[in-house]
């Protein structure tokens, strides 16, 4: 019986129901860090270093939270999820391959990182290997682990199942751990359908985005985003591009987009982090190629450790007029 | 065809010669200046790197100059590098410059696709199999023969009585190598031109302090790109070692290669082998160079280098654990000179500083 640490930022919002399930399972207790604050995002920028992207402080800032409060903090070094890429390669951003090691040298008084190897291209065994040796780690028997193991790949089924239902991950969550039923369909009809793309911790984390999604609500507008789209979906469109990207998430996000100007969303909106490595590239890409197969409109919105919500909102409200006067523009023509 | 590539370093001596030798013309790609990182800069996404914006800006110079076909590299990641190619293309069409960018994917990755490269090359010049073979291995001895008189050069350079000597020989050696047209005139260039550089007037008392030059491979290798990193050194009296020579994989005589596997050497500090560019090379390294008696270490890289800014995070705890100082330089479009060189004073006024109490200390135990 441990107490183990979950940050709640970078791949929570995709598989934390997996890890909750798995380590309840084994009799273990998990506890999250509390969604990001100031407080958690200062305390990031001054252990990170500081050419650290705002994403990866506010990491640090997570596990510094955790201190004091567990056990273990589950830190895995996400090496790849899948076999993808044009050579097979696809892999995460450098700064994911060498999370436990930055963090390990970077922050004081840290509790037991369980910083396992995740590198599922390997091989269909590869899951069991990892929940195996984490078990191990934790003092569990071995078909303890393995049923554990079974529960939590159904949770993450279903979680993802929920996902593509156009669920946002909190609820997901909720539906899957909680078992809760608190789907509230939409009362309006939306005015308009906008994909977010982006990383999840960076469009999920209404603390770095500074409640965008919450903004977009509040202008009567239904939001997508490339977690909705299921892999499948995701994939076919790898073919349509010269090369695919490296990052598990940058691809994602591409393919979203990609697959989102093929549904005739009425905009996108890409948001990134500052000074991220990726989205240099992706960025581009993205507005390239929305320009060259439609004429729906892009805008890309950068944030980082200053970003203020006025100013999100100054551009997202004028996006959204922008497509009001192309929408009445479209109708007079006609 | 009219084919050019980018510049790195001294290379293009090297690549000049094999474009001519294959039946095509070459575009010599100019020493990246303002302008082309101006060029570059105008069209590169914000956040690019730096070798990202140096290339497109040498890609529209020579596309300006004529040039037809590109050749470049590719890569598999995670560094953004091995993505360049498909982001200039994009960024070129976008423009509508007519230029065919031909990337040459890692052969391990995709072998048919190298070969097909390698063939478009041969094909397009008409020349045979066998005569691109010996064009190819004389390309190689040409690298070689560069990096062998540049290494000398850098360990000349702080014992050069008149300041600017050491790099006027280099220039004198490095042109003789650009005439010389086969193996055997590439091994009278290499002896005559290290016979120039071991014949610049020198001071031996000399002591100078040593420092390791590691970080990503562009501007490591690129003297435009780093403000003559290693001749500013030189000249204030420092030698310095390069962790990467482009011939370095096949050579023993560099520091970085004399020991075991660089990753293994990185592994205490970080355990997992590649994260991309030189990211744990530039750990290892550090390691390296500590263990082998060198007074400091610099580290360079392209602003928001990803791979680098993970070993910039790790390196503070090498730096303590072996007592090696270690100055990092992220260089971007707003690097100037004048920055880059007080800076580096101020480093190696603290290594000499350092190294004078060390002796100091040593004396009187004695």
């Amino acid at each position: 019986m441990a107490r183990i640490g979950i940050p709640r930022t970078l791949a929570y919002f995709i598989y934390y129901p997996f890890w909750k399930v798995f380590f309840t399972e084994l009799g273990h207790e998990v506890i999250r860090s509390s969604p990001t604050t100031r407080d958690i995002m200062d305390k990031g920028v001054k252990e990170a270093v500081n050419d650290a992207c705002i994403p990866i402080k506010i990491y640090h800032g997570h596990v510094a939270d955790l201190i004091g409060k567990v056990d273990y903090i589950f830190c895995p070094r996400l090496v790849s999820v899948r076999k993808h890429g044009d050579f097979g390669t696809e892999t995460f951003c450098p700064k994911f391959l060498g999370l436990p090691d930055m963090v390990r040298l970077g922050i004081k008084n840290l509790p037991a990182l369980l910083d396992i190897r995740i590198d599922l291209k390997k091989g269909k065994e590869e899951l069991k290997n990892i929940c195996l040796e984490l078990g191990q780690t934790l003092g569990n028997k071995s078909t303890d682990i393995l049923k554990a193991m079974q529960k939590s790949v159904k949770a993450q089924k279903d979680y993802e199942k929920y996902l593509n239902r156009e669920m946002f991950p909190e609820e997901a969550m909720d539906m899957v751990l909680n078992h809760h039923e608190n789907h509230n369909g939409r009362k309006t009809i939306p005015e308009f359908t906008i994909a977010v793309v982006g990383y999840p911790y960076t469009i999920y984390d209404p603390y770095i985005n500074v409640g965008l999604l919450k903004i977009l609500e509040k202008e009567n507008v239904k939001v997508v985003t490339q977690d909705m789209v299921s892999d499948r979906e995701l994939n076919r469109m790898a073919k349509t591009l010269p090369k695919s990207l490296f990052w598990y998430f940058s691809n994602r996000a591409v393919y979203g987009a990609l697959h989102f100007l093929k549904r005739k969303v009425d905009g996108i909106i890409h948001v990134t982090a500052f000074a991220c490595g990726p989205d240099s590239l992706v960025d581009r890409l993205m507005e390239i190629e929305t320009h060259r197969r439609s004429e729906i409109p892009y805008i890309s919105i950068m944030i980082d450790e200053q970003t203020g919500e006025a100013g999100i909102k100054t551009r997202i409200e004028a996006f959204i007029d922008m497509l009001r006067y192309r929408r009445e523009g479209d109708k007079c023509e006609n | 065809m009219k084919i050019s590539f980018p510049h790195m370093g001294y290379s293009y001596i090297a690549f000049k010669w094999l474009v001519e030798n294959s039946g095509h013309e070459c575009i010599v790609p100019p020493e990246p200046s303002k302008r082309t990182l101006d060029l570059g800069v105008r069209y590169a996404p914000e956040f690019a790197c730096i070798p990202f914006k140096i290339l497109l800006g040498t890609y529209l110079e020579v596309a300006e100059m004529g040039a037809e076909v590109i050749l470049t590299s590719g890569g598999m990641g995670p560094c953004r590098a091995g993505y360049y190619w498909v982001m200039h293309k994009y960024l070129l069409e976008e423009i509508k410059k007519d230029v065919k960018i031909v990337a040459f994917e890692p052969p391990l990755c995709n072998l048919r696709d190298f070969i097909q490269k390698l063939h478009f090359v041969r094909a397009g010049g008409g020349i045979s199999v066998k005569e691109f073979t010996r064009v190819l291995k004389i390309t190689w001895e040409k690298i070689k023969a560069i990096d062998d008189i540049e290494m000398l050069s850098h360990r000349i350079r702080p014992y050069e009585v008149k300041r600017g000597d050491t790099t006027r020989s280099l220039w004198q050696a490095l042109d003789m190598l650009d005439q010389a047209n086969s193996i055997a005139e590439i091994e009278d260039a290499r002896n005559e031109g290290l016979k120039i550089l071991q014949n610049v007037n020198m001071d031996k008392e000399r002591k100078p302090l040593k420092i390791g030059i590691i970080g990503e491979i562009y501007v490591v290798l690129e003297p435009a790109a780093n403000h003559y990193i290693q001749i500013m050194l030189g000249e204030m009296g420092v030698e310095t070692d390069r962790s990467i020579y482009l011939s370095a994989y096949t050579r023993n005589n560099t520091i970085v290669n004399l020991e075991e596997d660089i990753h293994q050497i990185a592994r205490p500090y970080l355990n997992e082998a590649p994260i991309g560019g030189h990211g744990v090379n530039s750990i290892g390294e550090t390691v390296l160079y500590a263990r082998h008696g060198f007074d400091g270490v610099v580290q360079l890289a392209p602003f928001a280098c990803i791979p680098e800014i993970v070993a910039k995070s790790i390196i503070p705890s090498i730096s303590r654990d072996l007592d090696i100082p270690v100055l990092t330089l992220f260089i971007d479009e707003q690097t100037g000179k004048a920055g880059v060189q007080t800076r580096l004073e101020a480093f190696v006024d603290l290594l000499q500083k350092k190294r004078d109490t060390r002796i100091g200390a040593e004396r009187l135990v004695v």
